[in-house]
């Protein structure tokens, strides 16, 4: 079990969240090329090592989050809030 | 090679089993080959072998990193069947099964092919009209032994799953392939192996490339553990780390992501078990069969997040015994023997790619997803067939890396590109 600590809840395990996927595409615009589109959809670094992923804490409070994980250990380095407003709100309140 | 036959066991049986050979050399690398096979899983030692056997191109090399049978080749559930309907998918798993049947003699080397129907159970009305659709397109297209079941065929012919009128999804029929089964996993690596040195193919263990050196357009040479090697034409067949061997030669992103599948095995049984069953619906995935030691073999979903780490987790080993207790109750005392996790290529499509790439001399085999033991046969006979011509042949002209570019999808589930949803 990776234990997964959530800004919000504390730290949980990681069952109670679904794994979104890598944390680092930069979307394009709407009306921006099929090229820059199949960038972002289809292609992935696919990292062995750290990584900033996604998660969703759906069995909890569930907020997104962005999380620095080794693919092949799975420890976690990071883990804050997705949204950057939510995340810099935390972190001034630490 | 001494040959296997019925004369050659009886003769060693009397001469005390000396008359047997090695199995396969284990030669030092030479320089430089024809052609250079990365990677000594099943799919390498088959392309290897159809390079030779089929095109007459022996001065081959397979580099592996481990030792044979020690990466994905031993971390399968062992399951052949070739139910596939989208179209390339179709052509390439039947063609593939069809080799699966003629294996042994192919190779001479017993890998235990056990045709025993891949029953796929079906839990509400427009599950069995959805199969039906599918199993038409089977029969239509040169699978005859594809077959829909009903509830009185499936009691009588597998007794002992749990029809209960209570279970959360009663069972209403099955979805059959009566030329499906499991083969031997062991056999069919080390068969391939002997296959393709008896051919004249080098292969070298315990040699891990570490760096692809380039020139321009084309693959000059591998850094391995073991030297430097050079190969006129060079291919990749290290499905679950792809993405780290294709990163070597500077090529940038695939549309590949590396996800951990577990499986397990439970102690020995008393026959118990005919056929390969699988459960799949509401968020169960769960898929069993016998081994002919007695081993209940059996697996489910993957761990649901990217990992190159060769280990499970526990929430799912949970989630597959519910699974296994929800339509084998009889299974409920039996004690696990063994439970390991492979790392697969999970493409963005759930298929694979047999492919050129952006380099002249370096061709590609990746993405298996669930699906690369059953594959095995097909996919070294259509690698090889790329690399001998340099063309691709057309059931795989679609298993290339732009296919999304062209707005290809080979999606059996149709789960979009999501590569954790591709089981």
């Amino acid at each position: 079990m990776i234990r997964i600590n959530c800004p919000f809840c504390g730290e949980r395990d990681h069952s109670e969240f679904t794994y979104g996927g890598d944390g680092t595409i930069d979307y394009p615009a709407l009306d921006a090329s099929i090229e820059d589109w199949h960038e972002a959809v289809f292609q992935r670094e696919n990292i062995r090592g750290m990584q900033t992923e996604t998660w969703h804490h759906v069995n909890g409070c569930r907020a997104w989050l962005l999380v620095e994980r080794d693919t092949m250990t799975h420890e976690i380095r990071s883990v804050r809030a997705a949204h950057p407003g939510m995340a810099k709100v935390l972190e001034k309140a630490i | 090679m001494t040959r296997f036959s019925a004369w050659n066991v009886f003769v060693n049986g009397l001469t005390g089993q000396k008359g047997w050979a090695r199995q396969w050399r284990d030669p030092e690398p030479k320089k430089k080959y024809d052609v250079v096979i990365v990677g000594g899983g099943l799919h390498g030692l088959a392309t290897a072998y159809y390079l030779a056997k089929n095109h007459g191109i022996k001065n081959v090399a397979i580099l592996e990193k481990g030792w044979l049978g020690g990466g994905n080749a031993g971390r399968n559930t062992t399951i052949v069947r070739s139910n596939y309907a989208r179209p390339g998918n179709r052509e390439f798993y039947e063609h593939s099964l069809r080799l699966w049947e003629n294996l042994s003699h192919e190779l001479n080397y017993n890998v235990m092919f056990s045709q025993r129907h891949h029953v796929a159970l079906l839990h509400s009305p427009a599950a069995i009209d959805a199969a039906a659709r599918n199993y038409n397109i089977f029969r239509l297209t040169g699978t005859p032994d594809a077959e829909i079941w009903d509830l009185e065929k499936l009691m009588g012919t597998i007794p002992h799953l749990n029809y209960g009128p209570n279970a959360r999804f009663p069972i209403m029929g099955a979805a059959v392939q009566k030329r499906a089964g499991t083969a031997r996993h062991d056999a069919v690596a080390w068969g391939y192996a002997r296959g393709a040195d008896s051919l004249g193919v080098d292969i070298i263990q315990n040699c891990e490339v570490t760096s692809v050196k380039r020139n321009k357009g084309k693959v000059v040479s591998l850094q391995t553990s073991r030297g430097v090697i050079e190969g006129n034409k060079i291919g990749f067949a290290v499905a679950g780390n792809t993405s780290r061997l294709w990163q070597m030669t500077g090529l940038g992103k695939l549309p590949i992501e590396t996800h951990k599948l577990q499986a397990f095995v439970s102690e020995p049984l008393k026959p118990l078990l005919d056929h390969v069953v699988v459960f799949g619906i509401g968020g169960a995935h769960f898929y069993i069969s016998q081994s002919d030691k007695g081993g209940m073999v059996f697996g489910g979903d993957l761990d649901w997040y990217k990992s190159y780490a060769q280990r499970g987790n526990l929430p799912i080993v949970q989630d597959v015994a519910e699974a296994a207790m929800s339509i084998l109750p009889c299974l409920g005392r039996v004690r696990l023997l063994r439970h390991w996790s492979g790392v697969m290529d999970m493409s963005m499509d759930g298929s694979h790619f047999i492919c050129k790439t952006p380099l002249d001399n370096l061709y590609l085999n990746a993405g298996w997803n669930y699906g690369g033991f059953k594959a095995s046969p097909g996919s070294g006979w259509y690698f090889a067939d790329l690399i001998a011509n340099d063309r691709p042949d057309p059931v795989i002209e679609n298993h290339d890396l732009k296919r999304f570019e062209r707005g290809v999808n080979i999606d059996e589930r149709g789960a979009g590109p999501d590569p954790k949803l591709h089981g």
